[in-house]
């Protein structure tokens, strides 16, 4: 089985999200780059098909040479090869469209990628891919079994989950509870020797028009202060509740 | 050329969210000088779309479809915006539109906006303003394809009445091949979802331990509020992981959340900020949340949670 991990490079969590070139560029000053969580999840469910079925594993990524540590991490994770497209990842439609170009000349079987990206939270690279390339698509992973041509998917769902089957090529939008958070690896010093070793292809992006972009960019006006209301007179907190901010 | 608005139904009953999808495809047509066009899938009575400004409404009712699939939904309202000629066409941010609206955006060509809060900032150049790094800012996001559609983020624009009557069309779209096939659905079915929730109460690891969950559920019956909890609390196993909320969990987009024993960390914050009223219940005065919420109580939770209970009680027996 091939597998396409795609991995989003994207602020760590706790970062602190600032503008510049008067607000219309994320300012990365400062700021640690991590493989998007959502993708962690679905990278570290390759590692379990690498070591029990015998899967070979590609990450790609569609950015700039900065994100290249990103790739190398999940090249020290467990990852057999990366593949960045070389071009800025403007938008989702257009990393789609680069990532499904990768996808049909790959010839991949399962293709796995976050259910969002945390920086952009666009939530539509997956589906995309699958659309470019007529492939069965499952977003919401929350569990993946492959068993020969067949996968079997279990989704979240509002109030629930359900359980589904599908034929390979299957893309995956992935999330916590593919694996659970004990399971994420964190890389040992021989993974990151060996990830050094490991190939890391540089491929020329296809030429697309832009179809969306990003304008410009502003920050939530700052809260006022919280209303603090006694533990002995929650009588206060059911009328603010009820009177003030008319939610119950 | 109108504005197609997918009108999102469980058991054949309109989700709430589809009333703002309705509301918010009426004030697009308002700044476009268009009419908004409703698809329904199976839906029972679509009359109550006449409230919030929808002027046509395509029924398409096939037992086939009782069960979602996201292609074969994205071909339906693919083939409806195709009929009426449409430009724009709105979809809520639930799960299910969040999975059908990129296959829809490749079917139609369609550049894609998600988590969209307000009517379009302008219509030429066509810009919407959207939540971006989880509610850490917000982006103003350009759209060039001639067909657009839009992802309302929950609780952002509202329900607003405009009343229309609507002309009712029974619409047969042909039916794609899915290639995925439904093995079971495990759902509690007597349960306000976090999806769906107005109230959310949502408890951390202050509360110790899975045996103290039963006055967190006791609060929200009360209140008719869906439960949540931290990720910790879902790691450990206290709860279960549909209840985990925040950056890797489920966004909540409630009119009122209320955090019991969660300290508020930017993780946590960052998926429930836009919920529109914050109460924070919380021993440690210097817990992050107290600078997120609009309203805290300084105090332990076993002691102001079951007041709280008595207290919601009879004030709700006096509305
Ligand atoms: C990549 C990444 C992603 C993450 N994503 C998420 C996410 O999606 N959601 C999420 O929630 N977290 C997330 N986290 C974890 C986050 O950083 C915090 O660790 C977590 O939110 C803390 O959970 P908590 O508030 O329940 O626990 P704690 O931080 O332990 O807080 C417990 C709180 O309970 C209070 N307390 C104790 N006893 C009582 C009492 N008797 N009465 C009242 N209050 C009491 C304490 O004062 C304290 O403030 C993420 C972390 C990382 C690194």
């Amino acid at each position: 089985m091939k597998i396409l991990v795609c991995i989003s490079h994207v602020p760590d969590t706790t970062s602190k999200i600032n503008f510049t070139d008067d607000n219309t560029k994320f300012d990365t000053n400062g700021v640690q780059f991590i493989i998007n969580p959502n993708d962690e999840f679905g990278l570290t469910r390759s590692m379990w098909f690498k070591e029990k079925q015998g899967a070979h594993v590609t990450v790609v990524n569609v950015g700039g040479t900065e994100t290249e540590p990103t790739l190398r991490k999940a090249l020290a994770i467990g990852a057999d090869a990366a593949i960045r497209v070389n071009t800025p990842a403007i938008d989702g439609f257009s990393v789609a469209k680069q990532l499904a170009k990768v996808v049909q000349d790959g010839g991949y079987d399962l293709i796995i990628a976050g259910r969002e990206s945390l920086d952009y939270n666009g939530g539509m690279v997956p589906g995309m891919i699958a659309g470019l390339t007529n492939s069965n698509f499952v977003n919401n992973c929350i569990s993946l079994e492959v068993d020969g041509n067949t996968a079997k998917v279990t989704r979240e769902i509002d109030g629930g989950k359900e359980t589904v089957s599908a034929d390979l090529p299957l893309i995956i939008g992935g999330q916590k509870g593919i694996v659970e958070e004990s399971d994420l690896r964190i890389p040992n010093m021989r993974g990151i020797m060996m990830a050094r070793q490991k190939p890391l292809t540089v491929l020329d992006p296809i030429n697309i028009a832009p179809e969306t972009a990003s304008v410009k960019f502003e920050k939530p006006a700052a809260k006022g202060a919280v209303k603090l209301v006694s533990p002995d007179n929650l009588d206060e907190l059911i009328s603010l509740l009820h009177n003030e901010a008319k939610v119950i | 050329m109108s504005v197609l608005v997918y009108i999102e139904s469980e058991q054949g009953r309109f989700k709430k969210t589809a009333l703002e999808v309705a509301s918010y495809g009426k004030a697009i047509a308002d700044q476009l000088g268009t009419t908004v066009t409703a698809i329904t899938i199976n839906a029972m009575e679509t009359s109550e779309l006449e409230t919030y400004g929808v002027s046509k409404v395509l029924k398409v009712n096939n037992d086939s479809l009782d069960a979602f699939n996201a292609k074969i939904y994205a071909s339906i309202i693919q083939q409806a915006a195709e009929k009426e000629g449409t430009k724009v066409v709105v979809v809520s941010s639930s799960v299910n539109s969040k999975y059908l609206a990129p296959l829809l955006s490749i079917n139609l060509n369609a550049g894609y906006a998600t988590n969209v809060l307000e009517a379009p900032v302008s219509t030429s150049p066509f810009i919407v303003k959207r939540t971006a790094f989880t509610n850490k800012a917000y982006e103003m996001f350009q759209i060039n394809t001639d067909v657009k559609i839009l992802g309302v983020s929950k609780n952002s624009f509202g329900i607003k009445e405009n009343k229309t009557t609507a002309s009712i069309e029974d619409f047969t779209p042909s039916i794609p091949e899915s290639g995925i096939h439904i093995e079971s659905v495990d759902k509690a079915s007597n349960k306000v979802t976090i999806a769906d929730a107005d109230i959310v109460v949502s408890a951390g690891r202050g509360l110790k331990g899975p045996e103290n969950w039963g006055m967190i559920e006791d609060l929200a019956d009360v209140l008719g509020a869906a439960t949540a909890c931290s990720k910790p609390v879902s790691d450990l196993g206290w709860r279960p992981h549909s209840e985990h909320v925040g950056q890797t969990g489920k966004p909540v987009a409630s009119n009122l959340y209320i955090a019991i024993g969660i300290s508020g960390a930017i993780q946590h914050l960052a998926g429930i900020n836009s919920s529109k009223v914050k109460v924070v219940i919380n021993t440690d005065q210097e817990a992050p949340f107290f600078k997120a919420a609009d309203y805290g109580v300084v105090g332990d939770a076993f002691v102001v949670v079951p007041q709280l209970i008595e207290k919601l009680k009879a004030f709700k027996a006096h509305q």
